[in-house]
């Protein structure tokens, strides 16, 4: 294969014992065009940012609600099956046959105690073990314990939200969270219940471009006023500036944040736009299909706790990311799926939650159809953009300074957690670092 | 709820949805199943009106003509492509568009922005419609399904979407206003790089 050189590039390097092979291209301002471009970069990426030393989000608990249930995933580009086995434990099982290598599930989602090859009828049970070989005469004595699928070796659920490692002794999904955890126990816990449901239907966006500039996006406060123009204008149609808005006007100066969470993680609060109290989400809404008699009928029904009804069928106004394919964004759960250096997948799952009238989970799912239809198509087309730019060979950088060493934006809170202007690009300078601990070391 | 019925201050559809209401939903469910029935051979008069109609809708949106589009819809109308094809439970799963007239209104509007970076540039598409089938139903709606196949041309790639359409059309004081767009792609819930086009 042909692979493009890492060019030469200005500026000394620092002691020799801070760097490692990744220290030209990513710097503390700007990173190498080629982490996006480069096909050698992206097969490492692929055994080690999603595997390796770290965690990776794999699937949420409600895609495998019964005993025996499946769901088809993919970890980096793994085929995988999540399991839950006939006892309720969880399993990630590589979806490879030991035998010659052809999937052994070749259904999305279902119940299966065992999986049968189709090619030549090797058996696995559903947590993996080999149960059968067809005519097992022709191999002698075989140790069937030697020959189970290839299983992600720890698998780990964070209140639904499953995540695997190929690291034997990774520190617990607990401890790796870390700072994020009480966003996303924020974002749970909206469910009156704590109960949240991934729906059967999914958007499966898909854009030619590399991973990571959805990931470089997730986080960024300081696209929305630009990126989108389209949406913004369309919502002031009826006169009233409504929805993102509040983006549009010096973000920096609002009370909105952007928190770098460690280990890549990290959350843009847009909750201090809507202040004032229950009922700020709905009011602040661009109304969706139904909104008026949806509303009428709360109000009637469920007196006091009405506001609060109202905005738990509006995203949750806080954008997560958990490093490196997890993004939370309004109701919605969101993975990033690779499939080559310049292709990634998007996959949005809507969401309903538990401890509500239908007719919220119903309102919901029609705001949940909002922004994939008139704003992420927006920010795709970008990232397809950049990915052509990023074509250019001599023009070698992409900027991350946004926000770097300007007085007064950042400090860190008693948690360790760097807080800062909206508009930082902090978010990706944090996971950068991340991204580089997970790639470095040996080749 | 019925668009004659609705209180006066929310009679402007364009602005306001309060006749989405669980009548409504049930509506669709009763469309859903209707345009997946065997229906009898249509008379030749009815075939003929059905695709003409689909023909001048087709060429409304290929010419980009989208406000002309727009006014074909019903006050009540529906201009739905469900993620599950054939159409899925809307109340539990979302749709790639779900646009009551208020948000086929904003659709329109935001095609016109300019401003759209996913429609910079527009796409060009040209569609074929065939396997015409229409029904009347004993409430005097006219029901239509057909096949398409949709070409686009958008920023130097041609892309090509094939799948079937099922309408339910009303009778208006000319001709007849859509009351639903139902537009089922045949891998509607499989991986798609933007949906922005008019289907």
């Amino acid at each position: 294969m042909l692979t493009e050189q890492h060019l030469s590039v200005e500026g000394s390097p620092g002691p020799a014992a801070d760097r490692d092979r990744w220290s030209e291209l990513i710097r503390r301002d700007r990173v190498h065009r080629t982490l996006y471009t480069d096909p050698t970069v992206f097969d490492e990426e692929m055994v080690k940012v999603f595997g390796g030393r770290s965690w990776v989000y794999l699937a949420h608990e409600s895609q495998v609600p019964a005993p025996n249930s499946f769901i088809s995933v993919r970890m980096g580009l793994r085929p995988v099956i999540v399991t839950r086995d006939r006892d309720g434990a969880l399993h990630a099982l590589f979806n490879r046959c030991t035998h010659r290598a052809a999937t052994v599930c070749r259904e999305e989602s279902g119940i299966a105690k065992s999986f049968q090859c189709h090619y030549h009828g090797w058996t696995f049970r559903n947590t993996g073990e080999l149960v059968g070989t067809p005519w097992p005469q022709g191999y002698g004595d075989l140790d069937k314990s030697q020959y189970g699928l290839t299983v992600v070796p720890r698998v780990e659920s964070y209140r639904g939200f499953i995540f695997g490692t190929m690291n034997p002794e990774a520190p617990s999904v607990d401890t790796w969270l870390g700072a994020a955890t009480p966003w996303l126990d924020y974002w749970i816990d909206r469910s009156p219940t704590g109960e949240v449901v991934v729906t059967a239907t999914a958007y499966r966006m898909g854009y030619r471009g590399n991973w990571k500039l959805a990931y470089d996006n997730a986080g960024d406060g300081y696209h929305p006023s630009f990126s989108h123009r389209s949406l913004l204008d369309m919502a002031s149609r009826m006169g009233e500036a409504k929805d993102m808005s509040y983006f549009g006007r010096t973000p920096d100066d609002g009370p909105m944040k952007a928190y770098a969470l460690g280990h890549g993680h990290s959350a843009i609060d847009q909750r201090p736009a809507h202040a004032g109290g229950p009922g700020k989400f709905w009011e602040h809404q661009r109304p969706q299909p139904g909104r008026e008699r949806f509303e009428e009928e709360i109000r009637e029904r469920h007196g006091d706790r009405a506001d609060a009804l109202l905005d738990l069928s509006i995203g949750a106004q806080i954008n997560l990311s958990i490093f490196p394919n997890l993004l939370l964004i309004g109701n919605q759960i969101q993975v990033i799926e690779p499939l080559a250096v310049d292709r990634t997948q998007l996959t949005w799952h809507a969401t309903t939650i538990g401890g509500v009238p239908d007719a919220v989970n119903t309102m919901r799912m029609r705001t949940q159809e909002d922004f994939p239809a008139f704003g992420e198509p927006d920010d795709q087309a970008n990232f397809e953009e950049a990915q052509r730019g990023l074509a250019a060979p001599e023009a070698e950088w992409i900027l991350m300074n946004r926000g770097l060493d300007v007085v007064g934006w950042q400090h860190v809170d008693g948690h360790g957690v760097t807080v800062t202007a909206v508009t930082d690009e902090l978010h990706m300078r944090s996971y950068y670092d991340e991204w580089q601990r997970r790639m470095g070391g040996e080749s | 709820m019925r668009l004659d019925r609705l209180p006066d201050r929310y009679t402007d559809t364009s602005a306001y949805s309060y006749h989405v209401d669980t009548d409504w939903y049930a509506d669709l469910d009763r469309f859903r199943d209707l345009l997946s029935d065997d229906w009898p051979t249509a008379d030749l008069a009815d075939w003929h009106a059905a695709q003409s109609f689909l023909s001048q809708e087709a060429r409304l949106i290929d010419q980009g003509r989208f406000g002309d589009w727009l006014d074909l819809f019903a006050g009540d109308g529906l201009y739905w492509i469900p993620v599950t094809p054939g159409g899925g439970d809307p109340r539990r799963e979302v749709s790639h568009a779900f646009d009551d007239h208020r948000r086929l209104t904003d659709r329109v509007y935001w095609l016109r922005t300019g401003l759209a970076s996913s429609q910079l540039p527009p796409s060009r598409t040209r569609r074929s419609i065939t396997n015409i089938e229409t029904v009347d139903t004993p409430d005097g709606s006219r029901l239509i399904r057909s096949v398409f196949v949709i070409h686009e041309n958008r920023a130097g790639v041609t892309k090509t979407y094939s799948g079937w359409y099922g309408h339910v059309l009303r009778p208006a004081e000319q001709g007849w206003q859509i009351r639903l767009k139902l537009v089922n792609l045949i891998d509607s819930e499989q991986y798609h790089e933007n949906l922005t086009l008019v289907f």
